[in-house]
């Protein structure tokens, strides 16, 4: 998916690499000297994932020699401090094996500033522990801001970058800002957090990171639909009956409730992980791989994407209630601390679209994310019309389902087609089986995580798998009338905690004579 | 699990094969190819089936390791050892000694055991055949991969590659380098931006990696190579900087040095071959940039 070009920076035009060819594919691209600067180090995603990533890059040789590493946060501590909580993380979380020659290089380039956001000294001596690593760790002036905090302090951490100088682009340089969900909590809010980073870093500067399409599956979306013959011939309407995608948890919200109330189960995943997974599933071919291209397409259909009407009968909102969460005992969300009794917050949600393209015209997309379900699972499943004329007595084909294509995102990724076999034995009887390609158990020890991919590719300058700002402002459009109408009126109803939704889920099904996949 | 087979035959085999993943369920899933292993002795049996079992992990395959036995015995005889589960990482282990005539069809006796409509790779973890595609064994795979470093003359064995070069060949010598290539060549994409008008490669007399490293800069920059016997280095000069990659001999730290700009150190250890070869088997069309290498050395200037 990487176009990878022979040719250097924009800063130094015309100039050609002659040690680097398209044609050779084993060369790996290491990015050059740089320095990323991590903001909220104590978070969980800074320690679990930030980090870790940052390491295992390291392990397999993919940062530069000249590569620094600040934390920034308000803790009153030294560089070793810092470097001992970096040395933790990855120990505890990292993918690749511990290696000290790995570790004490990386640990050389570790920095800390200690700060706060509204302070501008702080800023100061920011600026002043970067200036000293491009000068003794040759980092070249080339930073990565990584905002691993609550969006509310994205606009003073973009001024206070602005205002020290660090964000302005410079001949021969680069800033860049990267951001994780949620961005904004509706399309007002969404435009008003790009409006504000954007006045800072300019759009090819801003990297959002949805970590889905940072997995390797995601991206075999792309390969499965346009590097084979066999599957876009029944890519359509003629074939496909409906679609399901899914993406269950089976954990609760211990502990983060204070984040999670008022924002629930679409804000937090169908606008960014749903959709994104929509997006790739649904669109034309691009012309090439090419960043621009790839945008071009997912933009295309996310505005083609419509809600199917009345939305009191095409979505479901849920909210889980106590019960045994396999052979454990939890309890409902608004016994979860954090919560207020009456929080109408949900926990779980389904919608349906429709897709206004001679492609997908008449094919329902089903949507549908929940916490304390049944297990933890992300999939597509593509589900097939039935044949058209069976040539087969009713009694012979009783057990035979829909066709159907599943690609498991996540956990044991891979790809599960079903479709019916004859059952051994004198009788003429069918019934439905699966085959399976199972890429996680087989090709698992050299699949990158998510964020490795997606940090090298930022340091790289490779946008291909951030959404840009039109795509978040397209989803939120999508979901928009959605939140506005169960804000209106009604609350979710309450599901047992470890089933697969409340039955409001089921009858919203039925009502369009389908069933949701039990993935 | 490892069961093994004394004078047999290839049907029996193929049929305990499929005997032991119907016993233990399906234990081979989605392998991607076969690949073919060839030895003249048992020294480095254990090694070679380590390191592809290594490389199964992240290329399911099954792997055969053909072991030219004893050509000069009376009757021809094939004994058999198949290693699945925790002994054979994502895939099986077929290994065949092949004694007396039956040596020299090697070919015949691994054709039953390739699987269908996958691509075949073979390797010669000692050497290699002057002209791997002309091998018996080479014919039947798409992907030819020699190790020059473990031969008795590895300078000679890195020249004569090209001579016998076929496209699909390559040698674990040039995995062993890949990381110094991009860290140059990564170098390279920083200002000052001007043309590499020299280069010097030094190191072991008898690392071929290096020799072949001499010969891809030949082969990509204007101006003199030389391959100099010293400590290990590469030194790529431009007229305004000198940029040079070191490390001690058996270190596993590298410095990269440019003129006027802090060092830096990198870790950079000594490839082993399982990882040589997992690399080697993540493409299997024709390595272009390996042919010129091989190429370029005949211009790279010995001192």
């Amino acid at each position: 998916m990487t176009a990878v070009s022979d040719k250097a920076t924009s800063a130094g035009k015309g100039w050609r690499n002659r040690l680097r060819d398209k044609r050779d594919k084993r060369m790996p691209r290491i990015p050059g000297p740089c320095g990323v600067v991590i903001f909220g180090v104590t978070g969980d995603l800074a320690t679990k994932k930030l980090m870790p990533a940052i390491y295992d890059l390291a392990n397999r040789g993919l940062l530069p020699a000249n590569f620094a590493l600040v934390g920034f946060a308000r803790r009153d501590w030294t560089d070793e401090d810092f470097g001992k909580l970096v040395c933790d993380a990855v120990r505890k979380h990292a993918r690749t094996p511990y290696r000290q020659e790995v570790w004490d290089r990386l640990a050389e380039g570790i920095r800390f500033v200690q700060g706060t956001f509204d302070d501008a000294k702080s800023f100061e001596r920011l600026t002043e522990t970067l200036e000293k690593l491009d000068n003794e760790r040759g980092t070249g002036g080339n930073h990565a801001f990584y905002l691993s905090i609550p969006p509310k302090a994205f606009q003073q951490v973009c001024e206070q970058l602005q205002k020290s100088g660090l964000a302005r682009p410079q001949e021969g340089r680069w800033s860049r800002v990267v951001i994780e969900k949620p961005f904004g909590h509706d399309l007002d809010s969404a435009k008003e957090l790009n409006g504000v980073v954007n006045s800072v870093f300019p759009e090819e500067s801003v990297f959002r990171i949805d970590h889905y399409l940072g997995k390797e599956t995601v991206q075999n979306i792309l390969a499965l639909r346009f590097a084979n013959e066999l599957y876009e011939p029944i890519w359509n309407n003629n074939y496909v009956d409906s679609v399901q995608i899914t993406m269950a948890e089976d954990i609760g919200l211990g502990g983060r409730g204070g984040y999670y109330d008022g924002v629930g189960a679409a804000r937090d995943v169908i606008q960014n992980h749903l959709i994104q997974l929509l997006a790739l599933t649904a669109m034309e071919e691009p012309v090439s791989f090419s960043p621009h291209e790839l945008q071009a397409e997912k933009i295309k259909v996310l505005s083609a994407i419509r809600l199917m009407q009345p939305l009191d009968d095409t979505t479901a909102r849920g909210q889980y209630a106590a019960g045994w969460q396999g052979s454990e005992k939890v309890t409902g969300l608004l016994d979860e601390e954090g919560f207020s009794k009456e929080s109408t917050t949900e926990t779980y949600a389904a919608i349906t679209l429709e897709i206004d393209t001679r492609r997908w015209a008449g094919v329902p997309f089903f949507l549908r994310t929940g916490k304390r379900l049944g297990r933890r699972v992300t999939e597509i499943a593509l589900i097939f019309k039935r044949a058209p004329h069976l040539p087969f007595d009713k009694t012979m084909t009783e057990e035979l389902g829909q066709n159907a294509l599943v690609i498991r995102v996540q956990p044991d990724e891979g790809i599960t087609t079903r479709f019916g076999s004859k059952v051994p034995g004198s009788a003429m009887e069918v019934r439905d089986v699966n085959m399976d390609f199972s890429y996680g158990s087989a090709f698992a020890e050299d699949s990158p995580e998510a964020y490795e991919r997606l940090i090298l590719d930022m340091l790289l300058g490779e946008p291909s798998l951030f959404p840009t700002n039109a795509e978040v402002e397209l989803s939120w459009e999508i979901l928009d009338p959605v939140l506005d109408d169960w804000a209106s009126h009604g609350k979710p109803e309450a599901y047992e905690s470890g089933t697969w939704g409340p039955g409001s889920a089921d009858e919203m099904m039925h009502r369009m004579g389908r069933e949701w996949r039990r993935p | 699990m490892i069961v093994d087979l004394p004078n047999t035959n290839t049907n029996d085999i193929n049929k305990k094969i499929t005997g032991l993943r119907e016993e233990g369920g399906a234990i081979t899933l989605s392998r991607v190819l076969t690949l073919v292993i060839s030895l003249d002795s048992d020294d480095v049996l254990e090694d070679s089936i380590e390191a592809a079992n290594f490389a199964s992990r992240e290329h399911p395959c099954r792997v055969i390791v053909v072991v030219h036995g004893d050509r000069s015995a009376d009757e021809p005889r094939l004994d058999a050892q198949l290693r699945v589960g925790g002994d054979a990482g994502a895939g099986e282990v077929v290994s065949l000694r092949l004694n007396g005539e039956l040596a020299d069809h090697a070919s015949s006796v691994v054709l039953p055991f390739l699987l269908p409509d996958t691509p075949v790779v073979a390797w010669w973890p000692k050497g290699g055949p002057d002209v791997p595609a002309e091998d018996p064994l080479g014919r039947l795979a798409i992907r030819r991969i020699t190790n020059a470093t473990d031969c008795a003359d590895p300078l000679a064995a890195i020249k004569s590659r090209l001579q016998g070069y076929t496209a699909g060949d390559t040698d674990l010598a040039w995995a062993r380098i890949t990381y110094w290539r991009a860290l140059l060549a990564s170098a390279l994409d920083q200002a000052p931006f001007e043309p590499v008008t020299s280069a010097v490669v030094s190191g072991l007399r008898d690392e071929p990696s290096l020799d072949v490293l001499a010969g891809w800069l030949a082969a990509r920059i204007d101006g003199p190579v030389q391959r100099a016997v010293g400590d290990l280095k590469v030194e790529l000069v431009r007229s305004s900087e000198t940029i040079i990659l070191k490390r001690p001999q058996t270190g596993i730290t590298a410095t990269l040095t440019r003129t006027s700009r802090p060092e830096a150190r990198i870790p950079l250890a000594r490839r082993e071959a399982k990882e040589c070869l997992a690399e080697d088997l993540r493409r299997l069309d024709a390595d272009e940039i390996y042919h010129e290498a091989l190429e370029g050395i005949d211009k790279v200037q010995y001192t």
